[in-house]
């Protein structure tokens, strides 16, 4: 058998490095389309975006973080964004 | 400096001399007096320490571990069901290696609800990965809440540490002590030095997840910890006499061991009481000696191998129960002789929820187990008694009910 080395102190450490699994835009079956005439500014997508990832001012989805969850399509009130398939292979 | 406090008190006082920075606790009989007297002494500007009040034992224990990350030095204190709460963060705690240092105030576990002393609760909590220490004294209570940091801080230790106090017997009452004060302490006890903490210019998440190819190593760094506790404890405990003249034993103390054939094995203020029985039994010409075990985690192996080898037979005293077994420090105590010596032995449960236990009683039940009188594993002080809840009349009234 090998010697054995010594284990002394042990404790658990993760460092913030970036995303083994890519962006998470990149996990999208179904992408939020937002139209910007129905849109009337209530800002409920902001408020309920999981993912922060609907901007404030000027109410843009960033798709390179969007996991595409639908919660902003199923909240606005006036029909403005709709869930489309991405086309992906 | 002496006072005349509570146990209770004391610890919070006992505290404030080992200069802790942070306490976040949650209030629970028999323990709320120390918090209490923690609080008291932030307010009125004799303690620089933040008191985090917080909604539970889960929490204080959690607040407990990340203040002790910041590389400060954390103190908290709980009870019974308190610390049963706390069982994940108890493993976290220990798992994350933080050196903090609770009293826990020894309380039986409900039901039937009962805030008396019981070792239950902290022998429940024996596998978690802290140290355990249990005092038999005010003085002892004060003196080891200071060696406490030494030893967990300690660099080969970085593990926690439970101060166990029996509930009311120690807990609420008034003895006289020393409290040494800050600068006094400063001198055994320096300002914790941390191996590394959480700093905002090294981010980096502490507890995080650890797949199999790493996980066995965590914990026998862990197990390594206890070891090297050992003799971290010996050189505390010396150092301390050095210092503050008192010496309350290492991981065991013994009293009146030399030429005893009967040996009694007892810990917290159980051990203490049974100083008094082993007096009472030497004058009336019996060989009965004492060993308190003062450390249960790490447990004093070697020192039991040593000095209980030869004996006629022990007799261990347990304030617990280990269900479908026996005593826990029964066990303990079997278990480290194994192989080493062949000694009869008893066990004797005793003072269950706070059940008074007196020297007299002790004596009787040693000299019935030294003539072998007694089943190996006995409850010393049980009876049948009408002014128990459930009664053979009560179950007599539902025998109808029951067949309807």
């Amino acid at each position: 058998m090998e010697e054995k080395e010594e284990v002394g102190y042990m404790t658990s450490v993760s460092r913030p490095v970036k995303g083994c699994a890519g962006d998470t835009g990149e996990w999208r079956v179904f992408k939020p389309v937002k139209d910007d005439e129905k849109c009337n500014k209530c800002l409920l997508c902001w408020v309920y975006c999981p993912e922060a990832t609907i901007s404030k001012d000027e109410l843009q989805i960033d798709y390179q973080y969007c996991k595409g969850c639908g919660i902003c399509a199923v909240e606005c009130p006036t029909g403005a964004i709709v869930m489309v398939k991405e086309d992906k292979q | 400096m002496k006072v005349l406090e509570s146990g209770n008190h004391m610890v919070a006082l006992a505290a404030n001399a080992a200069a802790v920075e942070v306490v976040p606790a949650y209030p629970i009989t028999p323990q709320t007096q120390i918090i209490e007297k923690v609080a008291d002494l932030i307010a009125d500007g004799e303690m620089d320490a933040e008191y985090i009040p917080v909604e539970s034992e889960h929490s204080a224990c959690a607040a407990l571990v990340s203040a002790s990350l910041t590389g400060i030095r954390a103190f908290s204190a709980t009870s019974a069901h308190g610390l049963a709460y706390m069982h994940e963060m108890l493993h976290y705690a220990a798992g994350i290696r933080v050196p903090v240092v609770m009293a826990n105030v020894n309380r039986a576990l409900g039901p039937g609800w009962n805030i008396w002393c019981d070792h239950q609760d902290s022998i429940s909590q024996r596998d978690t990965g802290w140290l355990q220490v249990y005092v038999a004294s005010h003085q002892e209570a004060v003196d080891t809440v200071i060696q406490a940091f030494r030893i967990t801080e300690d660099h080969s230790v970085l593990l926690p540490l439970m101060l166990n106090l029996d509930a009311f017997v120690l807990s609420h009452t008034y003895m006289d002590a020393d409290i040494p004060a800050r600068e006094e302490v400063a001198g055994f006890l320096p300002r914790y030095r941390p191996l590394w903490k959480l700093d905002p210019r090294k981010p980096v998440t502490h507890g995080s997840v650890v797949y199999p190819v790493d996980f066995s190593e965590t914990r026998e760094s862990m197990a390594i910890g206890q070891e090297n506790a050992r003799e971290v404890i010996r050189r505390a405990v010396s150092e301390f006499e050095e210092v503050f003249g008192r010496n309350h034993g290492d991981l065991i103390e013994t009293y009146r061991l030399d030429g005893a054939k009967v040996v009694v094995v007892a810990m917290g203020s159980m051990a203490a009481e049974s100083r008094v029985a082993v007096d009472a039994l030497r004058d009336r010409g019996e060989d009965v000696g004492l060993l308190r075990v003062r450390f249960f985690r790490p447990f004093p192996t070697g020192e039991l191998r040593e000095l209980l080898a030869g004996r006629d037979r022990i007799v261990v005293l347990d304030r617990d129960f280990s269900y479908g077994n026996e005593g826990a420090l029964y066990t303990e105590v079997k278990s480290a002789l194994y192989r080493y010596a062949d000694v009869p032995a008893n066990n004797i449960i005793l003072g269950i929820g706070g059940r008074d236990v007196t020297h007299t009683g002790i004596e009787e039940l040693v000299l019935h187990s030294a003539d072998g009188g007694l089943p190996e594993v006995t409850w010393g002080d049980s009876r049948i008694s009408d002014g128990h809840l459930v009664t053979r009349d009560l179950l007599r009234e539902f025998d109808e009910l029951m067949d309807e």
